[in-house]
């Protein structure tokens, strides 16, 4: 029935499923709907979206796909019917125009000429008015006004039905915002970053296990407590955070990854670095020169069950990656990527966190060159990157 | 059964036909929607309006989806046990029916069940509920009986969107977001809570109101529910609508501001903006 929509929907990547289409018909068939359009609307959104992520495009689609259908249930009374609302000038707006009807605009004098008439003759005119080829009104032959057949260079106030509801809802797409949220939260981090926990019993037996007494008392004959460790979060992580210079632009999100992560893991140690780590790290930003630390030293201290996140924009001249002496601030001895390449032979579970959005990254020869160093391993500071990289990291 | 709203409650179209939907095809709804917007109200509304009883389940983050069906308090067994009670012999004694079961046992009219904020809890308790919540029935090992509703209740599940939900649990939910309401509903939920409120005072209340909404860089932006402690507030005071509108120029902090924002960096933001627009001004 509505097969068409369903896949419509599944490109334009809406995850629905089979199971979804058939509570969606089930509802249909049971009158839900009622025989308005709005009502199915909802009926659908309800039942085949889950996430208000989605929401948005599940508008676009719907608003494609039906458009055909709404305007010719529409147009039948329309004419009769339209009731124009009293702020005109404030809905002018869509215009769809051909190359014929802008020639015509052309030739009433251009677009901004053609506002101006408008304006002029929505003084002139006082009340509603209806065909004639000269006012403004609906199903007339001149250039403003709704529903007209003369070419509709502007369309006006169609903004109520005749229902009196307002615009076509899915039309508004008051969803947009929130379309793949990329606001990104200090507890939205924390909740990304949780997946990445592993629960491991360690250290000294001090909370009752209650099954593991049951168990025992019953199998002794008298009451026998038992103790276990607490669970403790296993995960070891060493972040290495680029500072100064570009990374200017992203300093807040940056701030509260740092605090996410701060809170969220037991271990967790950072270092910062400038564009690319090179042979030195430091652990202080005021006084990096005096206080590196070399990245052998870092290499040797973390064993490799220390997961590696490195953060950066890995936005710099590919010469700061690739050559020697190509370091920003002073003479580094060996490539970047030589020290990059140190890094990841050491740490197996190494992502790179790049705050830059995933589709400049193909602009940026550096990016790809690091890209490439990672081996793929690179995701955006969004919560969906933030996502990827946990699985990645948890392989 | 159709659910209409109350005369509480400002239900708009697109959220009655989400619940109506529900309700007829048996399954659960899921609400979702900003802190504040009447999520857990909704559930207690339907249940009203309904004329059904409601069962709320609060989720916290240690809530185990075994706990909404029932447990077995092993522990008092074993004390029983050990003094020699003779109740220690059946084990149904032990144990303690949840929330789930409570309303699947719910005599005459089946209830509402609420299970508020569902993403408090551990990631995998939405799969650990799929085929209770689908089937309505479960199977208690201890005494090998069947637990089957005799009617299948009417389930909403909020969530604050703390945790993405398991794909395979939300195929099989309806699915609302409650958005913030505009401010002509918003008028509406005002009257309904406090009628006879001065029009002008609620009308300019409603433009500071959704002027602070867009002061960018708020931690928490004010929602429904603190707009109406703030309107109770302001009428508590008995302030002439006048003293909302000196916002131009001097006070940029709204009188009665605690109500509305609940962080000390916001009300610091509000008063260095307040500060600016001073110095602006002179």
């Amino acid at each position: 029935m509505f097969t068409g929509f369903f896949y419509k929907l599944k490109d334009a990547r809406v995850p629905v499923s089979l199971r979804e289409y058939l509570t969606l018909l089930e509802a249909v068939e049971k009158g839900l709907a009622g025989y308005s359009v709005e009502d199915f609307y909802y009926l659908a959104r309800s039942a085949l979206v889950k996430d208000e992520r989605h929401l948005d495009k599940f508008d676009r689609v719907f608003s494609e796909h039906f458009k055909g259908v709404i305007d010719l249930a529409e147009g039948m009374d329309e004419v009769e019917k339209t009731e124009i609302p009293e702020e005109w000038l404030k809905k002018l707006a869509e215009k769809f125009l051909t190359d014929e009807e802008k020639a015509e605009i052309e030739a009433l004098g251009g677009w901004e000429k053609l506002m101006e008439t408008l304006k002029q003759r929505l003084e002139e005119q006082k009340g509603r008015h209806q065909g004639g080829n000269k006012w403004i009104g609906t199903a007339g032959t001149s250039p403003f006004g709704a529903y007209g057949y003369n070419p509709e260079g502007v369309r006006i106030g169609q903004d109520k039905s005749r229902h009196r509801r307002a615009v076509k809802v899915w039309d508004k797409r008051e969803f947009k915002n929130l379309d793949d949220s990329v606001e990104i939260g200090t507890r939205n981090i924390k909740v990304a970053l949780r997946r990445l926990r592993k629960w491991a019993r360690t250290g000294a037996a001090d909370e009752l296990d209650l099954p593991g007494t049951i168990t025992s008392t019953a199998r002794q004959g008298w009451l026998d407590v038992q103790m276990r460790p607490e669970r403790h979060n296993a995960v070891k992580v060493l972040m290495l955070f680029d500072i100064g210079g570009s990374m200017d632009d992203h300093i807040k999100v940056c701030e509260e990854l740092f605090s996410a992560v701060k809170t969220e893991f037991k271990h967790l140690e950072y270092y910062y670095f400038h564009n690319c780590p090179y042979e030195g790290l430091w652990k202080d930003n005021a006084r990096r020169w005096n206080e590196q630390v070399s990245t052998w030293d870092v290499i040797n201290t973390y064993g490799a069950d220390y997961k590696l996140v490195i953060v950066g924009d890995a936005t710099m001249s590919p010469y700061e990656i690739t050559y020697p002496g190509g370091a920003v601030e002073y003479w580094n001895a060996e490539a970047g990527a030589v020290w990059m390449q140190r890094l990841l032979d050491h740490f197996e579970h190494a992502a790179w966190i790049n705050p830059q959005p995933e589709n400049w990254w193909r602009h940026h020869q550096s990016i790809q060159i690091m890209h490439k160093l990672m081996e793929g391993r690179m995701f955006p500071l969004t919560l969906d990157g933030l996502d990827r990289m946990t699985g990645e990291l948890n392989r | 059964m159709k659910f209409q709203g109350t005369e509480n409650y400002v239900a708009t179209e697109d959220l009655m036909v989400a619940v109506n939907a529900a309700i007829t095809l048996q399954r659960p709804l899921l609400v979702k929607g900003e802190p504040g917007t009447g999520k857990t109200v909704l559930a207690e509304e339907i249940a009203k309006s309904l004329g059904k009883k409601l069962i709320t389940w609060s989720i916290k983050s240690t809530t185990r989806a075994q706990q909404g069906l029932y447990e077995y308090d092993a522990v008092s067994r074993l004390r029983d046990s050990q003094l020699g009670d003779e109740r220690v012999h059946d084990i149904g004694n032990y144990i303690v029916k949840g929330k789930l079961w409570e309303a699947f046992e719910a005599d005459g009219e089946a209830p509402v069940l609420l299970i508020d904020e569902i993403d408090k809890a551990d990631i995998e308790f939405p799969n650990d509920l799929l085929q209770e919540l689908d089937r309505m029935e479960f199977f208690v090992y201890e005494t090998q009986q069947t637990v089957k509703a005799t009617n299948r209740p009417i389930v909403i599940i909020t969530s604050n969107n703390e945790k993405e939900l398991p794909d395979a649990f939300l195929r099989r939910c309806f699915f609302h977001y409650i958005r913030f309401p505009d401010a002509d509903t918003m008028a509406e939920i005002i009257e309904v809570h406090y009628p006879g409120i001065q029009k002008r005072l609620v009308s300019e209340a409603l433009n500071l109101f959704y002027d602070m909404r867009d002061v960018s860089g708020l931690k928490k932006k004010p929602s429904t529910s603190e707009l109406l402690d703030w309107l109770k507030l302001l009428m508590a005071e008995d302030l002439p609508p006048e003293a909302l509108r000196a916002k131009d120029a001097k006070t940029a902090v709204p009188p009665m501001h605690g109500a509305l924002l609940k962080n000390e960096q916001d009300v610091h933001l509000f008063e260095r903006l307040a500060f600016m627009a001073r110095r602006e001004g002179r």
